[in-house]
């Protein structure tokens, strides 16, 4: 069942030329995931800096 | 405000350094059963230790609540019990998914799988009764004293009963480990990404409960000042 759907792993040997694609591309993946937590964190950040300053309205 | 924030910024670094160290440690390759996927002991399990300790903070809120009734004690328990449960949620999921392919069927009536829904349950069985109750001191009141109770079925639900009977998940009768991880699909050097990706997870979800119900402080004192 996982051969339906899982990609074969050929041609390992191929593409070490590339940073991202070396090591079985697994740097393509930490991308990815790097740019949703970085993403993560900003919108914290933005909507932490948001209740923060409607805190200091209300407190003045 | 680096003195207030340092938290938050030692919750970015943490998972930074999970999201790619994560990645390239070394893990034992044993035989073909749990190959990468084994990583995920750094982003599924760590979902369960943040919904155990909001819950923790929820349940204190709900203590100091009832022995003395300041609205802002139950605001940080609503909240933090939110967010305890999306956490919960996301574990469930995450878990669906990798028991998909690590023992067949996304959902196997395993005892962890179903004491961890059984648990989810009885904490959205909490949000349910809180919006039941109209008049706000009653609805504190009985959402601190219900917490208590959805917080102690924590215990034998996903703690104590998984351990006592045959179960896939590590820890069960017959199963090797504690309930986190079996030290048998496990390198030392994981344990040097373990530890940091959960506490970055807990501090990440302390931080989204903290903003939620700072939130909610500001909108039910505006309505007071009206």
């Amino acid at each position: 069942m996982a051969k339906s759907f899982a990609q074969n792993v050929a041609n390992n040997n191929a593409d070490q030329n590339n940073f991202m694609t070396s090591e079985g591309k697994i740097f393509v993946v930490m991308a990815v995931v790097i740019v949703i937590v970085i993403g993560l964190f900003l919108y914290l950040f933005n909507l932490d800096r948001k209740i923060s300053k409607l805190e200091k309205n209300i407190k003045s | 405000m680096l003195l207030k924030s340092w938290w938050k910024i030692l919750s970015f670094v943490l998972l930074m350094y999970t999201c790619t160290v994560g990645f390239l440690i070394k893990i034992p390759l044993l035989d073909g059963r749990m190959q990468q996927s084994v990583r995920n002991l750094f982003f599924h399990v760590p979902m369960w230790f943040c919904m155990q300790t909001l819950f923790i903070i929820s349940v204190i809120y709900a203590i100091r609540y009832l022995i003395k009734p300041n609205p802002i004690h139950d605001y940080y328990s609503l909240e933090f019990a939110r967010t305890g449960t999306v956490f919960g949620v996301l574990g469930l999921i995450t878990g669906a998914i990798w028991a998909n392919y690590q023992w067949g069927e996304p959902w196997s009536g395993d005892p962890k799988q179903n004491g961890a829904a059984i648990a989810l349950l009885i904490y959205l069985a909490y949000f349910v009764l809180r919006g039941s109750v109209t008049d706000e001191n009653k609805r504190a009141r009985l959402g601190a004293v219900y917490n208590i109770f959805a917080f102690a079925m924590l215990f034998p639900t996903i703690w104590i009963l998984p351990r006592l009977t045959e179960s896939l998940h590590p820890g069960g009768l017959g199963s090797e480990g504690n309930p986190g991880l079996n030290p048998n699909d496990t390198s030392p050097q994981m344990e040097m990404v373990f530890l940091p990706a959960i506490i970055g997870w807990i501090l990440l979800g302390v931080w989204i409960s903290t903003l939620f119900t700072r939130l909610r402080i500001y909108k039910e004192r505006l309505y007071d000042a009206i």
